[in-house]
């Protein structure tokens, strides 16, 4: 996985709470192998009209936000459902930062998983950066290292677990790290079996 | 009492959450994260990104015996045992298929007497056990707390880390606990408590936390009750949410097909009893809610804390403080066709949908066909049961008969119409009144409009053809 230290980039305003994670991808797109890519389908339903037309609703599709890396929005983002696919639409389109007051836990667990930095900010601190965006400020930097983010006046904090934060700058993969414990998980499997003999399912 | 165990070497008071905790942590990182010891995966048909991975990484299922597929979110519910006609469907639940029978996983097919919803098969099977870690490729994984079991959801890089290593590093949640005091009224049930607190602590209002439900009016529920509770911790934010094993949940579990037997399930239930919160254990976050200061709640907007009794009208955005929430009331409204000061009762249905994971069980359609006995929907709707099991089992009850005469189709088990994937959808701009658990835009398909609550609230809903108070519905019948 790619680390993620200090990002520079084109930032994208979503003014929107609670953009859950049925319209970060609707349902009916995850059969694609993700090989296929699942950028196209990033807010499928909120950009496009039932006639497959790009509705322009969203700043997303405005011609100076092409190319954006960050998107700030509204609190509870990636609410709902577990699917990595959200994170896979939202990775694939290009975005590697999200900056909003509150996250989905599960949402959030996925995206470390994938490079992407949820960034939580007070959300007094988001209508600050949503308010710059939409009056025409293009870039923001992101800095993980230092956790705060730059180019909207006084730098804001940027409020982030430490293990995720640890994870996402050297861009460790937790499952290679286990493999490494076999052997202490199959001693704890081994105890765990006499302490609770019913666990195993009986049948 | 506090229990000096090896785990617990300081005998200090702990929570439910945290005795199940401690008992599956395998090692504890410096920096804070636990591994933890899964006791049960269950995967489905959207688990195919973590399949792929292990291939990618040439690595086998570290422990298939832990390991459960279902077949539930593609399934189609109308003619079963016959091919599947559409294509990406058939190859959804092919690889399924094709995925357990490569690894050794025992597989709830599509053809199975026992397949039905991931989070009530689980549970039926006595697959579910108080005092387990679970986890699933499905937020709604939280269900399985009913039992004291430590269940949540997580996404495909996670199922593929638990696959390989039937393990998975977890930060430890914070700890709340909502009480529930008091008993509730007459035809009103765990949806109504769950759509109540997600209504008033908001839908990240639990974010970061294990929730444990407690109280008289919890001890009350059934164990179907206690899945619905528990079913949507998820959607007030929270990681998972868990109650205490009892008598309720042990008179449940005995006798289930994967659940122990016999002198092993008499040391389980001892060592379930003693599960329960330590009475002077410390909670981060406490709310007590009055039982029987509860309506029959249902959804206007759409994110599930956008609730309110049935005897409310939709807000004013005009009327709402903060910017965020006034911006996101309006656009609600918006997407749901729906005025500010408008009479919740006044809200015209189009359909009406009975299933998912969170009201499909066996009491659920007893109480939507308590409702209905007799009577005819003025609307179309779709019945489909949690599992061919429950499916079964309501037709031995003649409530099969009861839906069809109202009017209402009577179909096979599956994720059907709470997220659209098998096809079943509610067509745009239409409105549905629903038992599920999400009413996000788009969720039961492009433009569809959903208002959640409980199955008696949908039954009446079906009946008058708008969203109704069950109560008057219920006299002479309960
Ligand atoms: S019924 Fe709905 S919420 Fe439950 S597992 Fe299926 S898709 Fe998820």
């Amino acid at each position: 996985m790619e680390p993620f230290r200090r990002l520079s980039a084109l930032a994208c305003p979503l003014p929107l709470a609670s953009v859950d994670t049925d319209q970060l991808i609707p349902a009916r797109f995850m059969k694609t192998p993700r090989a296929e890519g699942y950028g196209r389908f990033l807010l499928y339903d909120l950009r496009y009209g039932s006639d497959g037309r790009p509705s322009g609703a969203l700043p997303l599709d405005e011609p100076a936000r092409a190319g954006a890396q960050i998107l700030v929005a509204r609190r509870n983002f990636g609410a709902g459902s577990s699917r990595e696919a959200a994170v896979y639409a939202l990775v694939d389109y290009g975005i590697r930062c999200v900056i909003a007051p509150s996250f989905g836990d599960i949402f959030a667990a996925n995206a470390a998983n994938n490079g992407l930095l949820p960034a939580v900010v007070s959300e007094e601190d988001a209508e600050r950066l949503l308010f710059a965006l939409e009056a025409g400020l293009e870039e923001l930097v992101v800095d993980l290292e230092a956790e705060r983010i730059e180019g909207a006046g006084e730098p804001i904090a940027i409020m982030i677990d430490p293990v995720m934060r640890t994870k996402l700058l050297n861009g460790w993969d937790d499952l290679d790290m286990t493999l490494s414990r076999a052997d202490e998980i199959a001693a704890f499997a081994e105890a765990d079996a006499t302490r609770r003999p019913w666990a195993r399912p009986d049948a | 009492m506090p229990d000096p165990s090896p785990s617990n070497p300081h005998g200090a008071p702990r929570t439910l959450f945290e005795k199940v905790w401690d008992q599956h942590v395998v090692t504890t990182r410096d920096d804070g994260p636990s591994l933890l010891y899964i006791d049960r995966h269950l995967v489905h048909e959207g688990s195919h990104h973590a399949f792929a991975k292990l291939r990618e990484k040439g690595l086998p299922v570290s422990r298939p015996d832990l390991t459960f597929g279902v077949a539930d979110h593609y399934v189609p519910t109308r003619g079963r045992g016959g091919a599947i006609a559409d294509e990406g469907i058939a190859r959804m639940v092919g690889q399924l298929a094709d995925n357990t029978a490569t690894h050794g996983i025992r597989l709830f097919g599509l053809d199975d007497p026992r397949q039905g919803i991931v989070h009530v098969v689980g549970p039926e099977q006595g697959l579910t056990l108080p005092g387990l870690t679970m986890v699933c490729g499905d937020s709604h994984t939280s269900t399985h707390g009913a039992f004291g079991a430590f269940a949540f959801g997580i996404g495909a890089s996670d199922v593929a880390h638990v696959l390989a290593t039937q393990t998975l590093w977890q930060k430890k949640p914070r700890r709340m606990r909502i009480c529930f005091e008091g008993k509730l009224m007459p035809g009103v049930g765990a949806k109504d408590m769950a759509l109540a607190w997600i209504a008033r602590l908001g839908a990240d209002g639990a974010r970061g936390h294990a929730i444990e439900y407690a109280g008289s009016a919890v001890r009350a529920l059934s164990m179907e009750g206690r899945l619905t509770l528990c079913n949507l911790s998820i959607e007030g934010g929270g990681r998972l949410g868990m109650i205490a094993p009892d008598a309720t949940t042990i008179g449940y579990l005995e006798g289930r097909p994967f659940a122990p037997k016999g002198e092993t399930f008499a040391r389980a239930a001892e060592d379930w009893l003693a599960l329960a919160s330590d009475a002077d254990a410390a909670f981060d976050r406490e709310f007590v809610i009055a039982a029987n200061e509860i309506a029959p709640v249902v959804t206007w907007g759409t994110s599930p804390e956008d609730a309110l009794p049935i005897t409310g009208e939709t807000p004013d955005p005009d009327r709402i403080a903060d910017p965020g929430r006034a911006a996101h009331a309006r656009e609600a409204l918006a997407y749901m066709g729906l005025e500010p000061g408008r009479k919740l009762t006044e809200i015209a249905v189009d359909r009406v949908f009975i299933g998912s994971c969170t009201n499909s069980r066996i009491e659920d359609l007893r109480a939507a066909a308590a409702i209905l006995a007799g009577r005819k929907a003025r609307v179309p709707g779709l019945v489909s049961p949690g599992s061919s099991l429950v499916k079964r089992q309501a037709e031995e009850e003649g409530l099969d008969r009861i839906f069809v005469e109202a009017g209402l189709e009577w179909v096979a088990s599956g994720c059907s119409m709470c997220v659209g994937m098998n096809g079943d959808i509610v067509a745009s701009g239409e409105r549905c009144a629903s038992t599920t658990n999400r009413n996000f835009k788009g969720r039961q398909g492009p433009g569809a409009r959903t208002h959640l609550m409980s199955p008696a609230m949908v039954a009446a809903a079906a009946i008058e053809g708008r969203l109704a108070d069950a109560r008057p519905l219920l006299e002479g019948r309960i």
